[in-house]
């Protein structure tokens, strides 16, 4: 309801003003557009670099994803439960869908427990130094993306080996 | 012409409040209520039950000594006013309590501050002290055992509310609330940590993360970073009115401080 309602306002916003104030007052949010479930474009305009995206998912005090998430990698125990797994998700999903759903997953479930990577936030009490700043900036996402897209589900492969 | 608007106030924190319950996955059922204590590893759970082991039992000795200990303008000891130790049985489990002189809820390490400064003339120590620690983890340490029992004092009601609104409400950059890991999701893991049900039966307690003896503020304290949200204030009524709902949601749990934790 409340979304809904600051959705509202903001699409209003931008529709009035243009994208210049946008900009000077949240310089760190790159814009994009969603075309059905997906941003097709990168962030930016640049594409990442996967060996960084697979450093920065491991990081668990920065982009926190395997504190929710299992990685095929990662040891069992210290795996995160409370999401899905994020093994074969370059199979399952595109790349323009996996950038959609860490930019914003909550554009696709409002109840979700993913937190918004690269939106406006709008939570209640943020730290004085979270706020007004994105999760991750555009970079640190398309460096995400591109690792998440190279995780192939490869079921042959694992049973021979 | 009052009425209508007065109903139509009376209303809309009820309408808010069904909406966000209707969001939730909700509570946990009676029969599925664990304390945090039964998704430690077997060791950790041996080194609570074993009270040569349990660290937390040195602040309960510390605790002892200062409880016999004259001090302030009074030159009064707790035990002066309050005699053995036996007399405290029962005290943790009902707090916080209602405090007829403030009109306001008040918990047992406010309490224990109240009666240095007021009672014994001498200056309180810090809630997160060594000292302040020891004497809260002995007073709850004498009701080891007992049922959390909260008081049925209706002037406390409107403070559980307001504890169960900031257990249900999101917060912080992450923009979670504690019910979504602690209602929805007890049962997972957060990386290598198990989530649990949040109950306050331990506390204060020994964990072993901290090296030391931690309050529930403490506890609560680190979920709000956790979640990049702005702590409240240490004592500050948000805090107890969170112990107070945490307190309700337990009720009939057995206390167990000192606790040891991960
Ligand atoms: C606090 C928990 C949490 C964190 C942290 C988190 N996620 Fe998620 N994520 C979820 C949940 C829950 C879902 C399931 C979809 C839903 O909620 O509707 C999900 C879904 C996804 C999906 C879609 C999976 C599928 O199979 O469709 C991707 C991709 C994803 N997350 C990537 C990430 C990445 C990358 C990060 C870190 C930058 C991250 N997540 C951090 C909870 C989390
Ligand atoms: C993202 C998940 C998450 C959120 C949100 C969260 N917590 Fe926690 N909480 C945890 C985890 C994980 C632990 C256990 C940590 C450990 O012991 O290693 C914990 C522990 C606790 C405990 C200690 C239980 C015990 O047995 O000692 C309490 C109490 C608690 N949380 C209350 C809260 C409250 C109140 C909030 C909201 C202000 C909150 N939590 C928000 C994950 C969360």
């Amino acid at each position: 309801m409340r979304r809904a309602l600051v959705g509202a306002t903001l699409a209003l916003a931008c529709g009035s003003s243009g994208t210049a104030a946008q900009e000077t007052a949240e310089p760190e949010l790159a814009p994009y557009v969603v075309t059905g479930d997906a941003i097709t474009e990168p962030l930016a305009g640049r594409r990442g670099d996967a060996a960084l995206g697979q450093q920065l998912i491991g990081e668990r005090h920065r982009s926190l994803c395997i504190l929710c998430h299992a990685l095929p990698s990662g040891a069992a125990p210290l795996q995160g439960t409370l999401a899905p797994s994020l093994a074969g998700i370059g199979s399952r999903l595109t790349e323009g869908q996996i950038r959609l759903r860490i930019v914003d997953m909550k554009r696709l479930n409002p109840e979700s427990l993913m937190p918004s990577y690269h939106a406006r936030p709008d939570a209640v009490r943020i730290a004085p130094a979270w706020q007004g700043k994105p999760v991750l900036d555009a970079a640190e996402i398309e460096h995400l993306v591109a690792y998440l897209v190279t995780l192939k589900s490869e079921p042959v492969e694992g049973v021979s080996r | 012409m009052r009425r209508p608007a007065a109903r139509l106030l009376v209303l809309a924190p009820l309408a808010l409040a069904l909406l966000a319950g209707a969001a939730q996955a909700g509570d946990i059922a009676p029969h599925e209520r664990r304390s945090g204590s039964t998704f430690m590893a077997p060791e950790t759970q041996a080194m609570q039950a074993d009270d040569t082991g349990n660290p937390g039992m040195l602040w309960v000795l510390q605790g002892a000594g200062l409880w016999e200990q004259k001090a302030g303008a009074s030159g009064r000891s707790c035990a002066d006013c309050h005699g053995s130790a036996a007399s405290l049985r029962g005290v943790a489990a009902r707090y916080p309590a209602f405090d007829a002189a403030s009109g306001k809820p008040i918990d047992l390490s406010g309490r224990i501050r109240q009666c240095r400064s007021e009672r014994q003339g001498a200056t309180p120590w810090p809630r997160e002290s060594d000292e302040q620690l020891a004497l809260t983890t002995f007073v709850a340490h004498q009701s080891r055992g007992l049922p959390i029992t909260p008081p049925a004092e209706p002037r406390l009601d409107p403070y559980r509310e307001t504890g169960r609104q900031l257990f249900t409400s999101r917060m912080g950059q992450l923009d979670l609330s504690c019910a979504n890991c602690h209602d929805d999701n007890w049962n997972q893991r957060l990386a290598g940590s198990a989530v649990t049900q949040a109950h306050p039966t331990g506390y204060p307690l020994y964990r072993l993360e901290w090296q030391g003896i931690g309050s529930l503020q403490r506890r609560l304290r680190n979920c709000m970073i956790g979640v990049r949200a702005e702590p409240f204030a240490a004592g500050s009524e948000e805090f107890i009115a969170l112990e107070l709902y945490l307190m309700q949601r337990a009720a009939g749990m057995s206390m167990e401080t000192p606790g040891v934790r991960p």
